[in-house]
């Protein structure tokens, strides 16, 4: 598992990194954790001639408080977010939603940035990233650009940054008093999931007062099952509630067939996880 | 000189649960595996694999490959002579098999994804991947072979030239063999009166998935060719090398030093080997190879992979009348080392613990354009016992009865012992009441009945099911000569030799070469014991031609109960031969010699001498008695007379998600008796990882290929191996009926949880869900097999042969995949 070999810059700044990529141009690729990129280099499917590490840049790294929202840098580890005392306060989902992504090592390496970059439609963060309305903060040459959810995400491993641009942050408005539950679906524990869903509720008086809904793996992007927040919305949290809603979590999915699953079976089980997670969110 | 203290009398070395000698350095990493073999001016080599399962090889361009930095030489086969060797099939099972020569490297066509068609040579490991992607091969494709339900029908065929798929058909009929009746008069008997209970049942493919990936060494610097290669056979390996290519056994040693694991996948003369030998003998060089990971799964031999059609009678109560078993197992592409025999190994063990009057097994092995498969832990026993404990449930689930009342009715009971089976077997030990008793109990088995009975009827969306596994297999290669009737092409002795050094010290020397058990943990004690020396003081020698000339390695549980006994007695022929000395040294007579604790005393005094001692006497040699040799060392070579029969009840417990098709273990218990227990710790070990690999089978492994013969499991995010966070704490415990057949009383353990568990899994699976009308689940179990038996009530049925493209190469692009093509290498 040799990667074919390459140069390597690690900028300390946004800027100098920007300056690589303008510099290098599609001979380069960004590495992050090098969870997703350095199986990719071993197995030899790409050959980058430059790999810019983003490791050294500081201020890619922590969550800040904004006021109205919490800006997650890019860089910061899936065991930094997963622990974050703001992350859990104002994002609870992507709390839960982080602390199932692989394993300790890997979460140890992996980020925040790098995982919505790399835009796996399996990937754990997507979904609640965008059920959360996150805005993505990208940087290029032209300076920032903010972009929401539904236009980051554009297909398979496809994202709105361009090559000459990088995620510096994602901006997440506080759902403080938000409840919050992600129900995972796997074989075994350090698989990514065959299907999974996020689910988030505000709640009061036992009325839904707000609900988000994220899917993951049901389709090419992370999607938002927008028909079930509706069936909430307003809505006693009853049983009956609950189960009418989870049953249209598929609509308008589009999920793949592979070794773990056809998309009949995802269509299928996409139902049942959305009524859990929307049961264990409520305190179920 | 020191001499050594003997031991306390009362301290017996068998049955401690010593923590294993080897694991200090083994776990830290500080041994040397083959891969960190680094010698002066060796060169790497990197393969040049074929992408396609069937094609001709049109040309091979190396010119690009050989310009690149830091390479020596790019090969193909044409550049090689026969000192390359070939791979030999060491078991033809029946005198008209069909059997492809197998070259190390591709001639003129690749029979599967994965074959090596060049090789590159360099001077780091680094260059020889860069080159090796630089070497260009034209191909053009040709239909390939991929399924055993395609291959059988011999319409498109893996090698054209052999005029078919149908490598050997291998029979045992129990009215012929004159064990017993006509397997086809039972059944039609039954067809009038009685009950037929025919299935199909799948054996999936699987990959060893050893943790250290295979790595070999040459040096042919020296008088003798040393190779060091991450094997369990380095003896046979050495012998495979002198057969094939000429240079004669005595100028080759061959090493297997720590060996990180096999389950026998390193029970194999790979042309990886044959490869490195030949390039470094022809370069002069001292040459490594070390696979991938990817290489590994790929084209190191897969296991399993067989169609079992089965048909067993009874009677309307439940007593068995016969058992017929039409196999069809995959070759894959070639006849590997004992590819064909695998399946016949488990000829002998579908009639399992039961009382069977009629059987006949035929065995149908096939090619196909895949990788070839092998042993792999159990070997041919699994199958069988997964078939025969799957076809009891359906057998009590036809009379209506619980199931483990069909198995009491027609298991062998313990007065029985010695018993000979249907298959012509002499099972020497055993008591299946007494280890399913003990099972029972620890399970709580009437418990978890009745909540599977209150789960069923609060139709409760997760059900509850218990599965039951009352093994029994074969094991400790050997028997010479049986394995001379089967046509085995080698024996099956084991050899050992104690050596004792001046200062007291044991060297124990066996040609049981560990690769990750514990021998040397376990052999130790047994020696400790027997001359009554400290454990800290016995060095296990292996896996060293040099040192442990003779041997035949280590696989099929063999270690212990053959290798074992062969240590027991070299270390009784020490005894022997210190006997007269110590005599002579204590002025007694012989007669008047008593040897324990460690000491040898003379009768009615209180005088005596250590082993140690003795042996610094010896050294010295200042007084030894006329005519006796200054040398207490001694060899033994045991073959035993027949197979080592362990067996055990394992039951386990599984919920299933009907909701969502998830099944969740519950509880896992077994009660094994494998007969004495050396090192309980060691013997807790393989019963764990074995379990573990059995339940695997069960539920996560599963080698798929695509329709044109591409591994979709190409990496572990498709292969699906388990780890701790995916499994249970088990409850193990043992009933002690001691084998017969070696003084130890031992019965192998390395293969009998994998064995076990796997029936032991899907039955519980098909059992929590029988009453929705499920009778069988294909293996693995996937959630979403299982979801679709209970909705369609099918066993299943295929899953999508495609994998999940996370590491994909738009990773390092913008562009766009298709994520159904799944054709990541
Ligand atoms: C064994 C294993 C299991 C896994 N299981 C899961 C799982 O269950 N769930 C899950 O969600 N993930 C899983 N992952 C993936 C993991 O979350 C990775 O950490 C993540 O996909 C990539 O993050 P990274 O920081 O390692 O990015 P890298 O691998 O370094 O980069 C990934 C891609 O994103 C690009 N990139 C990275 N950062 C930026 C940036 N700031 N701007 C622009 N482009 C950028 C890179 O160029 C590259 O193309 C698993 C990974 C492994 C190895």
């Amino acid at each position: 598992m040799i990667p074919a070999s390459f140069d390597y810059v690690a900028p300390t700044t946004v800027e100098e990194a920007l300056a690589a990529l303008a510099q290098y141009g599609d001979e380069a690729k960004i590495i992050a954790g090098g969870q997703s990129l350095l199986p990719v280099l071993r197995m030899r499917l790409n050959a980058p001639e430059w790999v810019i590490d983003l490791g050294r840049i500081d201020s890619l790294k922590g969550v800040r408080d904004e006021g109205d929202s919490i800006l997650v840098g890019a860089m910061t580890r899936h065991c930094d977010v997963a622990t974050d005392p703001l992350v859990a306060e104002h994002a609870a989902l992507v709390a839960r939603a982080t602390a199932t992504v692989a394993d300790e090592q890997v979460r140890h390496r992996g980020t925040f940035g790098g995982a919505l970059a790399h835009a796996d439609p399996a990937g754990d963060l997507g979904a609640p990233a965008l059920a959360l309305d996150a805005e993505f903060v990208i940087a290029g040459p032209a300076g920032e650009r903010v972009v929401p959810g539904a236009e980051f995400f554009q297909g398979l491993f496809e994202t709105a940054v361009s090559e000459d641009e990088l995620l510096i942050g994602v901006r997440i408005p506080k759902h403080t008093g938000w409840t919050a539950h992600y129900e995972k679906f796997v074989r075994v524990a350090h698989q990514w999931p065959i299907c999974a869903v996020g689910a988030t509720l505000k709640v009061s008086g036992g009325v839904i007062e707000g609900a988000a809904i994220g899917l993951t793996n049901m389709g090419s992007t992370p999607l938002r099952a927008a028909g079930v927040e509706q069936a909430l919305v307003g809505q006693h949290a009853t049983e009956e509630v609950v189960r009418s809603a989870a049953a249209l979590a598929a609509d308008g999915a589009d999920p793949p067939s592979d070794l773990n699953g056809d998309a009949d079976y995802r269509r299928h089980l996409v139902t049942v996880l959305t009524r859990r997670a929307i049961t264990k969110a409520l305190g179920g | 000189m020191t001499a050594v203290d003997a031991r306390p009398e009362q301290a017996t070395e068998i049955g401690r649960d010593r923590r294993r000698k080897e694991d200090a350095r083994l776990i830290t990493g500080r041994t040397r595996w083959t891969d960190n073999i680094n010698l002066p001016g060796m060169l790497h080599l990197a393969m040049v694999r074929s992408p396609f399962a069937h094609a001709r090889i049109t040309g091979i361009d190396t010119s690009a490959a050989e310009e690149s930095e830091g390479v020596v030489t790019v090969l193909a086969a044409k550049d090689f002579d026969e000192s390359l060797g070939v791979c030999i099939n060491a078991w033809p099972i029946t005198p008209d098999q069909k059997t492809p020569a197998h070259p190390p490297v591709a001639v003129d066509r690749v029979t599967f994804a994965g074959e090596i068609v060049a090789v590159v040579a360099a001077r780091s490991a680094a260059a020889a991947r860069d080159a090796a992607e630089m070497v260009e091969v034209d191909y053009e494709e040709l239909p390939a072979v991929v399924s055993l339900e395609e291959a059988v029908k011999d319409e498109v065929l893996a090698h054209p030239d052999l005029g078919t798929n149908k490598s050997a058909l291998w029979v045992f009929d129990s009215a012929q063999a004159g064990t017993g009746g006509n397997v086809d008069e039972a059944i039609a008997s039954a067809k009038s009166d009685g009950i037929v209970i025919e299935r199909t049942y799948r054996q999936q493919r699987l990959i060893p998935a050893f943790m250290e990936p295979r790595s070999v060494v040459c040096d042919p610097t020296g008088e003798q060719i040393t190779v060091w290669s991450a094997t369990q056979i380095p003896h046979i390996l050495r012998f495979a090398f002198a057969a094939t290519t000429g240079v004669p056994e005595s100028k080759i040693r061959v090493i297997a030093p720590d060996v990180g694991g096999g389950f026998g996948g390193k029970l194999q003369q790979t042309p990886e080997e044959m490869i490195v030998f030949a390039i470094a003998r022809r370069l002069g060089k001292p040459v490594k190879y070390t696979e991938t990971r990817s290489e590994s799964l790929l084209a190191a031999h897969h296991g399993r992979d067989q169609i079992q059609k089965l048909t067993l009678s009874a009677t309307r109560d439940g007593q068995v009348t016969g058992l017929k078993v039409e196999l069809d197992a995959n070759l894959g592409a070639y006849v590997a080392i004992v590819g064909g025999g695998v399946p016949v190994l488990g000829a002998f063990m579908f009639n399992a613990i039961y009382k069977f009057p009629a059987y006949q097994f035929n065995c149908q092995t096939v090619f196909t354009n895949t990788t070839w498969t092998d042993a792999y832990r159990g070997a041919g026993r699994p199958e069988a016992t997964y078939a025969i404990e799957r076809l009891m449930d359906e057998l009590a689930a036809e009379v209506g009865v619980d199931p483990l009342e069909i198995r009491e009715k027609n298991w062998i009971t313990h007065e029985e012992f010695p018993f000979t089976t249907i298959a012509g077997l002499t099972y020497d030990s055993g008591n299946y009441e007494a280890a399913t008793a003990n099972a029972k109990e620890m399970f709580g088995y009437d418990e978890l009945r009745a909540e599977q009975q209150q789960r069923r009827a609060d139709n409760d969306p997760v059900q509850l099911g218990i599965g039951i596994s009352t093994f029994t297999e074969m094991c400790g290669l050997a028997p010479s000569r049986v394995l001379g009737s089967l046509d085995y092409g080698a024996g099956g002795w084991e050899h050992a030799q104690v050596r004792l050094t001046p200062t007291g010290k044991v060297e124990v020397i066996t040609g049981a070469s560990a690769h990750g058990q514990g021998h040397e943990t376990a052999f130790s004690q047994i020696v400790a014991d027997r001359l009554g020396v400290a454990f800290e003081d016995v060095e296990v020698l292996h896996g060293d031609t040099q040192i442990a000339a003779k041997g035949y390695d280590t696989y099929g549980s063999r270690s212990l109960v053959v290798g074992g006994e062969a240590l027991v007695r070299a270390a009784d022929k020490v005894l022997e031969k210190a006997k007269p000395i110590a005599a002579h040294l204590l002025e007694a007579s012989v007669d008047d010699m008593e040897f324990t604790g460690g000491r040898w005393t003379v009768r009615g005094t209180d005088q005596g001498m250590s082993i140690g001692e003795l042996s610094t006497a010896v050294f010295a040699a200042h007084n030894l008695p006329d005519g006796v040799e200054a040398n207490l060392d001694s060899e033994a070579t045991f073959d035993p007379e027949n197979f080592n029969f362990p067996h055990g009840t394992h039951l386990c417990a599984m919920e299933v998600d009907t909701e969502t098709g998830q099944v969740k273990m519950r509880k896992y218990v077994c009660c094994d008796d494998i007969g004495n227990i050396i090192n309980p710790l060691i013997v807790a070990g393989q019963v764990h990882g074995g379990l573990v690999q059995g339940i695997a089978q069960a539920l996560w492994e599963d080698a798929v290929y695509d329709d044109a013969g591409t591994l979709v499991s190409g990496s572990f995010v498709d292969y699906l191996l388990p780890t701790a966070a995916d499994t249970i704490s088990f409850d193990i415990d043992h009933t002690t009926s001691p084998a017969t057949t070696n003084t130890l009383g031992t019965k192998g353990v390395g293969e009998a949880g994998t064995i076990a568990s796997t029936p032991a899994v899907v039955n519980a699976i098909v059992d929590a869900l029988r009453p929705l009308g499920v009778h069988d689940v294909t293996m693995p179990c996937t959630p979403e097999r299982v979801w679709r038996a209970i909705n369609e009530g099918s066993a299943g049925g295929e899953t999508t042969g495609a994998a999940a493209a996370h590491f994909d190469p738009s990773t390092g692009m913008s562009g766009n995949v298709d994520r159904t093509e799944g054709d990541v290498q």
